[in-house]
């Protein structure tokens, strides 16, 4: 103990003006990784308190659309699902992209819903919208094992090839909270943001291959259309977990694989830029 | 190996004026702004310093390691931006900061609390928000959990606790918290008084244990109980530091203006808040400065924006010097119960006599509040004057020192004669 005291008194911490960019301070994003758990561990612990359905609610919203979309896109519009089943081609697109959305959602917000505490106390800001993007995970767990349950029923077998999934997941990961670290930055001095969300979460999810198979894009909008970064991580995700589906082309893999690297790390630069603004004005 | 645990240079913070007073932009104001300024050029330049204010300009201190510094100042004097900018929540626009050892804020008391999450849940979170480690909470949980007297009630979500077990948790949680510097706010003022006194002690036990401690009050008693330097900040600016003493007789010298008058915004999320305070003489005129021989009124007006119960609007008159004189509250119309109040603006007349208190200033301190628990909303910016117009000779310019009331007594003489009783 007194040996710890004695080495954190002689590291002397400087306070200045910031200026132009700032570096990420990987270092202290570790330090502070106890705080990180705890702010997830509150978000999932807090999502579900006090209501009926409790986690059920992580699975209706991804079911009911499935089954709203198969009437609609599958039987009516008679939208083509590359030899799946309607049902199970847009569910698995769903539960990914429900994750998205609520990460999406939930980052962006994460700091104006926790202004208290960028108020009254110091810690690398980042942790939010990290924190944020990761719990929203719990949900995508919760529905992944529903799909556990339902691809047998489909005669779909259960593999190893289903880890696959797992880069794609990622791949979402980042995306939500690339695009959560330039919206929650704005939204601290713009609410603007917050309205914006679900108009543009809904047009987001029909330029992706949510509902329709990304082959019925046009040859020729492809490439325009791969610069949402969203189309080939689903695709990867559907590649990953139907049988004999075809894997995203390898330059939209690229391009998509680009912009969610630029979209992070852009992102985090910029929400370290505004940072030192969010208590004066969040 | 130098004993300097802060150094500050030449430190500035500089707020734009629309940030502090509107809660935040919307897109379509920027836009019009830059629009308006793209027009009228770069002559906006020179307009636009007038939106800025320096909440602490060019501010040199040094403070040794195991120093207990009491910083005291009006309201906007810049403290608050001090402690901010020392805990790193928000930056300097000026100057350098150098600190050396493990910081530990307490700008408030429960930050980062969760209604949903249990009494334990809360206390592991609170902690890791305070910058203690999971192994060190560990360690002091019992001793938390003892301290604010909640074992019962750790595995129930603290939305049910009542005020002061939530108020007790909160401290408890942060009292534990061991940094080698400590920056305390007013987070004294939430509580009430058995609570700050329990909070006073414990922070006298951090400045005896050689830790260097900042200290933010307007508890001036508490300030020279607890700190042996002081520093005075006034507009942003220091006025003097040293010795707590000289520091707080010039902050007394300063504060002798009266303030007759404070309008406030109650916030949307408090139940019940003053949206004007004001003094009027007995011919009915606002004014501080009050003739020792008539009456005064003391005029709040409230706004109640729920219903509540168990909430008493309160009034303490205290001497400039830190002397409380008396106490009057709302529930005395009542018989001592407390009044519920329906939602609506109240406006609350309490009239103080003549010939009452010595011509001296008083500070009035008015609180709504939940008796021993919480306040939910305070104001101690108001400030009289009893002055002796007439000149009786009574009462000379130091009359305080025979007392804080006159002592309205009828005294009789009459010639003494042994048969009489």
């Amino acid at each position: 103990m007194s040996t710890d005291r004695a080495e954190s008194t002689a590291k002397t911490l400087v306070i200045q003006p910031p200026k132009g960019w700032i570096g990420l301070d990987i270092g202290e994003l570790w330090a502070y990784r106890e705080l990180l758990f705890f702010l997830i561990v509150r978000d999932i612990k807090v999502k579900y308190k006090q209501t009926f359905l409790g986690i059920a609610w992580a699975v209706l919203q991804p079911l009911t659309y499935t089954i709203v979309f198969s009437l609609f896109f599958g039987r009516l519009a008679k939208i083509p699902s590359e030899g799946q089943p309607y049902g199970l081609f847009s569910f698995t697109a769903l539960i990914l992209w429900t994750y998205f959305q609520t990460a999406l959602n939930f980052t962006s917000t994460s700091l104006v819903s926790n202004n208290q505490l960028i108020s009254k106390i110091y810690f690398p800001r980042l942790l939010l919208p990290t924190g944020a993007s990761l719990a929203a995970l719990v949900d995508l767990l919760i529905t992944l094992a529903l799909l556990m349950i339902i691809l047998p029923i489909y005669g779909v077998p259960i593999t190893l090839r289903l880890l696959w999934a797992l880069p794609f997941i990622v791949l979402a990961v980042l995306t939500a909270l690339g695009a959560g670290m330039f919206l929650s930055a704005i939204n601290v001095k713009y609410r603007d943001v917050q309205y914006t969300m679900p108009f543009l979460a809904q047009l987001w999810l029909f330029l992706s291959p949510v509902v329709y198979p990304s082959s019925m894009v046009p040859e020729g909008l492809r490439f325009l259309y791969g610069l949402n970064p969203m189309v080939a991580v689903i695709e990867g995700f559907k590649w990953a977990v139907l049988p004999d589906m075809n894997f995203p082309s390898v330059p939209m893999m690229t391009i998509s694989a680009t912009i969610i690297l630029s979209l992070f790390v852009g992102g985090a630069y910029y929400f370290r830029r505004m940072e030192k603004e969010f208590a004066d004005v969040v | 190996m130098g004993d300097t645990a802060i150094c500050i240079q030449g430190l500035g913070k500089r707020y734009r004026l629309g940030t502090v007073t509107k809660a935040y932009d919307t897109l379509r104001d920027t836009i019009t702004e830059v629009i308006s300024r793209m027009g009228k050029g770069s002559a906006q330049k020179s307009v636009d310093k007038s939106r800025y204010i320096w909440a602490l300009r060019d501010l040199d201190l040094s403070i040794k390691q195991g120093e207990v510094l009491g910083i005291i100042g009006r309201n906007g004097a810049g403290k608050s931006t001090l402690l901010k900018i020392l805990s790193r929540i928000t930056s300097p626009t000026k100057g350098r900061v150098e600190i050396k050892g493990r910081v530990g804020t307490l700008l408030e008391v429960g930050t980062g609390f969760h209604p949903e999450l249990t009494g334990r849940e809360n206390i592991f979170l609170n902690g890791a928000i305070l910058g203690m480690t999971r192994a060190d909470i560990r360690k002091k949980f019992d001793e938390i959990v003892a301290f604010a007297e909640v074992e019962k009630f750790l595995d129930t979500p603290i939305k049910r606790y009542s005020s002061g077990m939530y108020v007790r948790l909160a401290f408890s949680v942060a009292a534990h918290l061991d940094p080698e510097i400590l920056i305390v706010d007013e987070v004294l003022a939430v509580g009430d008084i058995a609570f700050q006194k329990k909070c006073l002690g414990k922070m006298g036990d951090v400045a005896s244990s050689g830790r260097t401690v900042l200290f933010v009050s307007h508890n001036i008693g508490a300030i020279t109980k607890l700190c042996k330097t002081a520093l005075l900040l006034d507009k942003g600016s220091l006025v003097i530091s040293g010795n707590t003493d000289n520091v707080v007789e010039q902050y007394l010298k300063q504060t002798e203006i009266s303030v007759a008058e404070v309008s406030r915004n109650v916030k949307p999320e408090s139940r019940v808040g003053f949206e004007r305070i004001w003094v009027t003489n007995s011919k009915g005129e606002t004014s501080p400065e009050i003739e020792v021989n008539s009456h005064f009124t003391i005029n709040i007006l409230l706004n109640v924006q729920k219903k509540v119960l168990n909430v008493d609007i309160s009034v303490l008159i205290e001497s400039i010097r830190g002397t409380k004189v008396c106490f009057t509250s709302l529930s005395d119309l009542n018989g001592g119960d407390i009044l519920p109040l329906e939602p609506g603006r109240r406006h609350c007349k309490i009239q103080i006599p003549g010939r009452f208190l010595i011509p001296d200033t008083y500070r009035l301190l008015v609180e709504a509040h939940v008796p021993m628990v919480m306040k939910e909303d305070y104001c101690t910016d108001l400030s009289i004057a009893i002055v002796d117009t007439k000149a009786t000779q009574t009462y000379t310019s130091d009359a305080w020192q025979y007392g804080c009331v006159i002592g309205n007594f009828k005294w009789d003489m009459e010639t003494f004669s042994p048969d009489s009783k």
